[in-house]
Parts: C-alpha cells; structure tokens; sequence
C-alpha cells in the first residue's frame, strides 16, 4: 500500500469513527435537537444502531432544505448545546422565508482550520483585513472577521445586500445593479486608502475584479493598495478567471486562493496553486466535519469514477449540525485524493446545468 | 482538431475555458473555440482608444478601398481560420452545419455581406449625406456650401453581441473599420464564423488587427460577456427578443434589435388585384427561410384575406424540410432543443382564438412541427385573422409565418404597431401620406417592394453615423456679424 493510499485509508477510518459519534450525539434524546428527534421517528430504522460507518449515513432519505425554512429556529439546537449564545445565518431569502442555520462556533472552528492552509507569508499574522462580500445575516462576514481575529488582525467590513441585487437583476436593471456594485466599491477603495495597514482580503471574484479595474483606473492597483493575500470563493472562480486574476489583475506577488462552501456546509479548501494544474481547481471538504460527494445525475446514492461529471452532494457532521446527504445546485468532476488531503475532492465546480435557467448567480 | 483563440485587439489569447462547436445533425465537433471571460473584456476596453489612433493613421477613403480588398477575399479566398483554414465552400458548410440554415442561403448571406464590403464608399456617402470623409476624420471641417459642420465619435470602440441565427446581421457592423472606429465582437455561440472570416479578411487587406477584438463564448457565458461588452463600450449594438428591446430602451449607449414585425399592407385602391401581388407576398415570407427581421410576418388588407392566405396557403404549406445541402431546402433547421415545439404550442394555443385560423393545416399534409433526434422544423404557417386586435394578428416567429389581417384601411396604421419594413402597395395619395408621417414605421417601402429588398444605401433601424457621431457645434473663428 502507498503512502497516499494508507493516509486516504485513514482518513476513512476517521471519517467512519466521527460519523458514528455525530449521530449518537445528535439521535441521543439528551443531546440531540428537536428536529432530528422527532426525524428519527418517521425513518424506520433507529440510526444509533444501524450507522456504524459514512457508507451508513445513506440509508437516510436526502435532506430537504426547505426544512430549513420558518421558525421556531430553536428545533436545530442540540441540547447538549443549550445555553450557549447562538448565531443565526440566513441563505437564499430574495423572495419568501429565507433559510436559516443556527451556528454556535463552527463558523469559528471551519476557518481556524482553513487559517492552517493560509501561508504567513502572503497573510502575515497581525495585519488587519478587508471583509469585502455580503454583510448582514450571512455567516461569511462573521467567519471572515473571526479568521482575521484568529490571526492577529482587525478586519474592515463593507455594507453589501445581495438579494437587493438578485431583486435588480431579475427586473433587468443592470445600470442599477452596477451603481449598487460601484456604491459597494467605493467603501472598499475609502478604507482601503485610510492607512490601516490592510494585507488581507476576503472578497467575491466579481468583487474582486470590480475593486482592481477601479484600483487600475486610478493609476494604481491591489498590490499598490497593500494587499499581498486573498482568499475568494464560488463558481465564479473557474480557471479562466483564476489565470486572468492572476495575470492581469494582481500580478505575481499578490496570493489568492480559491474555497468552496456555503452555510450548511463549511469552507472547502483548494489544491495549493501548481503551475502544472493549468489553473484547473480542486476543492477537498473539511473531513470529517463535511464530506462532499460528486453523485450521478439520475442517482443521488450513487458517486460517479474520478474524472467524471455529477451534481454535489454535501454532509455535514459537527456537534452543531447534522446534514445526512445534501443535494447543491452545483455539478463537478470527481477528483482523486491528494496527501494533503486524503480523501475524493472535486473540481470544475459550475452551476448545476438542469437548474442553470432558475438561477441567478454570482450576484455580488 | 480547429482551434479558434479569443482574439483581444488583434493577438491571439489561448482561455483556459473551450466549448466545442458542433454539427447539429451529427455530433461532430467542427471547431473548438476558446472562451473569454467579461474581465477580460472590461480590461481590453481600457485600451480602446489605441484602436481609433491607429485606425485613423489611414484615410477613411484608404479604408474603403481596403474594405472592398476585404469584401473580394471573404467571399472567395482561402483563409486563416484558428489553427487551420478555411476556404468559402466549407464556411458555408459549417456555418449551415452550426445554424441550421441552409447551404445557399448561406452562401447568399454571404454574397450580401460582400457586396456590402465592397460598396462601402456608396454606403457611407449615403449614410453621411454625402459628408466629406474628413470630417469625420479630424472631427470638423468646411463644407463645400461653406458651413463649418462638427460630427465628434461617440466611442473609440463600437461594441456588438452578434446572434447565433441570423447570418445576415453581420452587414450592420461593416462600416465600424472604415469610420476609423476598434471593432468590438462577442459572437453568437454556433455562429463564429462570420466575424473570425472577416477579421481574417480586413486583416489580409492591410487593416491592422489591433482594430479588432473577438470573444467568443458559449450560451452560458451569452450574459457575462455580453454585458462586459454593453458595460465597457460607449457605443454597442445588441440583438434579442422583445425582452432585451425592452430593457435597453432609452439608452443611448445602447441598440437594440428585435424582431422586425415586417409587414406587407395592400391599400384599398389595389386589393381587388391582390392576385398580382400574391409573389411579393409569399417571397417576402419565405425568402431566407423567414429568419428575419425584415421577413415578412403580417399581411394587412381590408378584404379578400381569406382569399389571400388560401391562395399563399396552398403554394407554402407543402413545403418540407429538405437536406441542408439541397439547393432547393427552403427550411431552416432549428438546433436549440425545444425551441421549436414551444414556438408551435404558442401558435395552437393562438388559434384556439375563434377569430384564428390556421389555413396551411389543410395543404401542409403533416404536422406544422417536425421533430428530429438532434434539430426540429417548422414547416410554413399562414393565420387568418379577422380581428385586427387579436394577439396573433402582431407575431413573429423565426420561420416563414404570417398573419394575414382583416382590418379596415383607415385603421390599419394605428393597428399594425412597430413594424420595421413596411411594404405598403398603393397608388392612393391621401393613404401614402399617412404611411409617410406614420411613426411606427421604420423602413418604409410604397410600391412593389418585397420586405427582404434592402436598398444598402439607406439607414437600418436608425443611422448608424448618428449612432457613433454626435453633431455639435464647432467654431475657429467669431461668427459673422448678425
């Protein structure tokens, strides 16, 4: 057995033994929430006997996030949580009730994580940060402002409502779409140029670019501005825009590097930059506390070979959440473990093509 | 495998994002095209003005002359296309294998598009009322009837996001190089051919390639980079449906074009003859396979419309989809999956209207929709409609369909509503008049014209010189005493 192989076969082992403490915590009267509980009665089998391994976890029927919509919020809260002081993230919500997550402190644990993947370098520790994406009841802009915190830093944020925007683009008004995108910018370039000391950056591709062109048309540019490291994340960020950013609009001293996540989830991390990947990019979820699978297209239990083309299908297993199986709206290709990351990852990450003409993304 | 690059200000740019472009019939992949991306748009736009400067180290007049060099190679020489080539035949081969329209209508499209090349001076002359060429050039000038006139460029770049099923579309950016204006393409999915030839070909005749950018992408990409390219031009052009006239409507950067709603109206004073016309009318439909905005979709008159869409029924109802390599295939294909089974649902369900009726059905010997494993047609579709205000009385659809409408003559200005040609056979002076200061009528035609009959030297949905210039007023001296 290789290396390689013996490391991805522990990351199993862990995985199966992480799996089976997840749903005893979360199936367990005591410790579980209200919803699971209650779930537990209507599945037909007693999940703390039958899940003893990953594999296990799909004899649950796909989770529903529409569950996650309207209140009480509580029923998500484990009760060996209780007492804690809890957050509440919103997702989607541009039109009816949006969905929510409560969140204690994986928001804080999934970015001390992705903190271990950012180099010092380019992220020195103590500079301060600019948060440049959605605000208000989304979980990024807390996450973002703890990673920085977690580091030494102070981070500036902007006032940015994505579903104002979804609301513009679905009534086709561009121009305004664009002032709210130049009004979002202009917080950026004012504390950008307010002397302090800001080295990282979160910000969406769209942003991101937004923010160089401005930087660019006033004679300078985000390597002048005192930005050496970002981290940006979504479908937007396809190879194309990774070469184009890097070439065109940062230049060879300013790091970025690609996620992948979202609410229920957590924040995959991407293969380190390698010359010899042509930009092509590869996501490895947080195992054990996530796992992402590529599944086919007219099978959701089954996963596609390496190489090949499914739709995302996400589990999340922290003390917080339990997400048996989550069908996103994105495809990829399925991709082989790599040492720093021993398990199946994906690449190609794209709006899911059967919901392509429902969606409206990359919105801010 | 054909490779085509993106091409930013005349260099070739290798994307890391390809889409292939197939055969609709076979599957083939013809060609592999590199996608840009709207970063890379807004960023090349930046640099726009360079093309103007260089454009302008030539005369207008050199680039007429060069234009016409252009027009002779496009429609007959073997040219550079990506990593290989590609001579006329095989460009209408695989511009039909991609669009779905057939072999000699493209290579008719094609011989249009050269002619226009070719008779660029006339066109420009025309279009500019005859303004000498330096004007336009230094931005002011004396005309010969001694008036100081100013025409200053509205943009340094024209920008264009090109439509994948109308070949024909491509003469209205030509005069873009000549006016010593960068060329700006985002060409339509399955139709890269066109702009990728003609590049090559001004490129051959001497125009300089730093004039030109090309960026291709497939329909997914259709929003980001056309919207880079209406965001970074000062000046662009863009076609779609009555939704996209709609949303740039009052914008001044911005043109829009949509469907025509073309239509043939028979005065009073001739309709007992309509008989006469009954060629204009079915050539005016059918010609180019109706793909069109200046294919005709309505024919309004005030009696003998039974006669009259029987009479057309019975010559275009028969007509079947044919090979598209058949000289005689009068149907184009359609490639989009759906397309044309949901255009055919939309005409059932508007005949379900009792004031609807569907005349071909009795000729046509087989369902309007004929669907095939990778491409579907429509065969040729005549609507009676004896009420003027019926929603089927004012449609248009990508293949050769018309309504022909019962209205009196006295209301049919106010009942027709956009039309962009407007073929209006009459001799009555009082009507003529009406026709002249109707509003809603764009390219007006009184006589025996058949809606497809443009006439190169007049203006196309609005001026193209006033589109790209400004007049304004100059003065290098105190005026005249007054």
């Amino acid at each position: 057995m290789s290396e390689l192989e013996q490391k991805v076969s522990l990351a199993r082992e862990k995985l199966d033994k992480h799996v089976v403490e997840s749903v005893e915590w979360h199936f367990n009267p005591e410790t579980g929430c209200d919803y699971w509980i209650e779930k537990a009665k209507t599945l037909g089998f007693d999940p703390r006997k039958e899940i003893k391994c990953f594999e296990d976890v799909k004899k649950f029927p796909h989770f529903e996030d529409d569950d996650l919509r309207g209140g009480p919020v509580e029923r998500w809260l484990p009760k060996g949580l209780a007492g804690k002081p809890a957050y509440v993230f919103e997702t989607g919500g541009t039109t009816g009730v949006p969905k929510s997550r409560l969140v204690i402190e994986d928001h804080w644990i999934d970015y001390e994580e992705f903190s271990k993947t950012l180099p010092d370098e380019h992220f020195p520790r103590g500079s301060n940060w600019l948060m440049l994406g959605p605000s208000g009841p989304r979980r990024l802009r807390l996450a973002v402002e703890h990673l920085c915190q977690h580091r030494g830093g102070i981070c500036f944020c902007v006032d940015l409502d994505p579903r104002w925007v979804v609301k513009l683009l679905k009534k086709g008004k561009t121009d305004e779409a664009k002032a709210y995108a130049d009004h979002v910018i202009d917080q950026a370039i004012t504390i950008l140029g307010a002397g302090h000391n800001i080295k990282g950056m979160f910000a969406t591709p769209k942003l991101l670019e937004a923010l160089a062109m401005r930087l660019i048309d006033n004679g300078t540019s985000v390597e002048e501005a005192g930005i050496t490291g970002i981290f940006a994340g979504g479908t937007e960020f396809t190879p194309q825009w990774y070469r184009f950013c890097k070439e065109e609009l940062l230049g060879p001293d300013v790091y970025i590097t690609p996620t992948y996540g979202n609410t229920l989830m957590g924040l995959a991390c991407g293969k380190p930059f390698d010359p010899a990947d042509e930009y092509k990019i590869t996501y490895f979820a947080p195992q054990p506390r996530a796992v992402i699978e590529v599944v086919e297209f007219d099978d959701y239990d089954k996963v596609v070979g390496v190489g090949e083309t499914g739709r995302v299908k996400l589990y999340t297993f922290t003390k917080e959440l339990f997400i048996p199986g989550f069908m996103e709206r994105d495809e990829g290709e399925r991709e082989e473990p790599i040492d720093v990351y021993p398990w199946h990852g994906i690449s190609g990450t794209r709006p899911f093509h059967e919901l392509l003409t429902t969606t409206t993304v990359g919105v801010y | 495998m054909l490779e085509i690059p993106v091409i930013r200000w005349g260099k070739e740019y290798q994307s890391m994002t390809k889409m292939d472009v197939v055969h609709f019939e076979t599957g083939e992949t013809l060609a592999r095209v590199h996608e840009a991306n709207g970063g890379l748009i807004k960023m090349d736009m930046k640099k726009a003005k360079k093309a103007r400067e260089i454009l302008r180290q030539f005369s207008i007049q050199e680039l007429v002359d060069k234009c016409a060099v252009a027009g002779e190679l496009y429609e007959n020489a073997t040219l550079p296309l990506g990593n290989g080539e590609q001579d006329p035949a095989s460009f209408c081969n695989m511009q039909s294998a991609t669009t779905g329209l057939p072999e000699h209508m493209c290579s008719f499209n094609m011989t249009k598009n050269a002619f226009v090349m070719k008779n660029m001076g006339q066109i420009l002359t025309a279009l500019t009322r005859g303004l000498p060429y330096d004007i336009l050039t230094n931005g002011y000038g004396m005309e010969d009837r001694g008036v100081m006139v100013s025409y200053q460029a509205n943009c340094d770049a024209a920008g264009w996001v090109l439509p994948s099923n109308s070949p024909g579309v491509h003469t209205l950016w030509l005069p873009v190089i000549p006016l010593q204006m960068g060329l700006v393409l985002k060409p339509g999915p399955a139709e890269p051919w066109t702009p990728y030839r003609m590049y090559e070909a001004f490129a051959q005749a001497g125009i300089p390639r730093e004039a030109f950018c090309l960026y291709p992408g497939g329909a997914d990409k259709g929003a980001e980079l056309g919207g880079a390219v209406l965001e970074s031009c000062e000046r662009s052009v863009i076609f779609g449906g009555l939704a996209t006239i709609e949303r740039y409507h009052g914008n001044p950067k911005i043109s829009a074009h949509g469907p025509g709603f073309s239509k043939i109206i028979l005065g009073d004073d001739v309709v007992d003859d309509w008989e006469k016309y009954l060629d204009i009318m079915v050539d005016s439909v059918y010609v180019n396979s109706g793909r069109s905005c200046i294919s005709c979709s309505g024919i309004w008159a005030s009696r003998h419309t039974e006669e009259i869409a029987d009479a057309m029924a019975q010559r275009l109802g028969p007509i079947a989809p044919l090979p598209m390599n058949d000289p005689n295939s009068g149907l184009a294909a359609f490639t989009m999956p759906g397309a044309a089974k949901a255009m055919s649902g939309q005409i059932d369900d508007g005949c379900k209207s009792s004031a609807v009726t569907d005349v071909t059905a009795k000729y046509r010997g087989g369902d309007r929709l004929v669907e095939n494993k990778l491409c579907d047609f429509l065969r040729p579709t005549v609507l009676h409609v004896s009420d003027a205000d019926d929603p089927m009385a004012n449609t248009e659809f990508m293949f050769p369909f018309c309504s022909v409408v019962e209205c009196p003559q006295d209301k049919m200005i106010s009942k027709i509503g956009y039309t962009l040609v407007g073929s209006c056979i009459t001799k009555d002076e009082k009507f003529s008049r009406e026709l002249l200061d109707a509003t809603n009528i764009d390219r007006l035609n009184i006589g025996e014209v058949r809606t497809l009959q443009l006439n190169w030297l007049q203006p196309h949905e609005g001026n193209i010189i006033d589109f790209l210039f400004r007049a304004r007023a100059f003065q290098n001296a105190p005026p005249p005493p007054h």
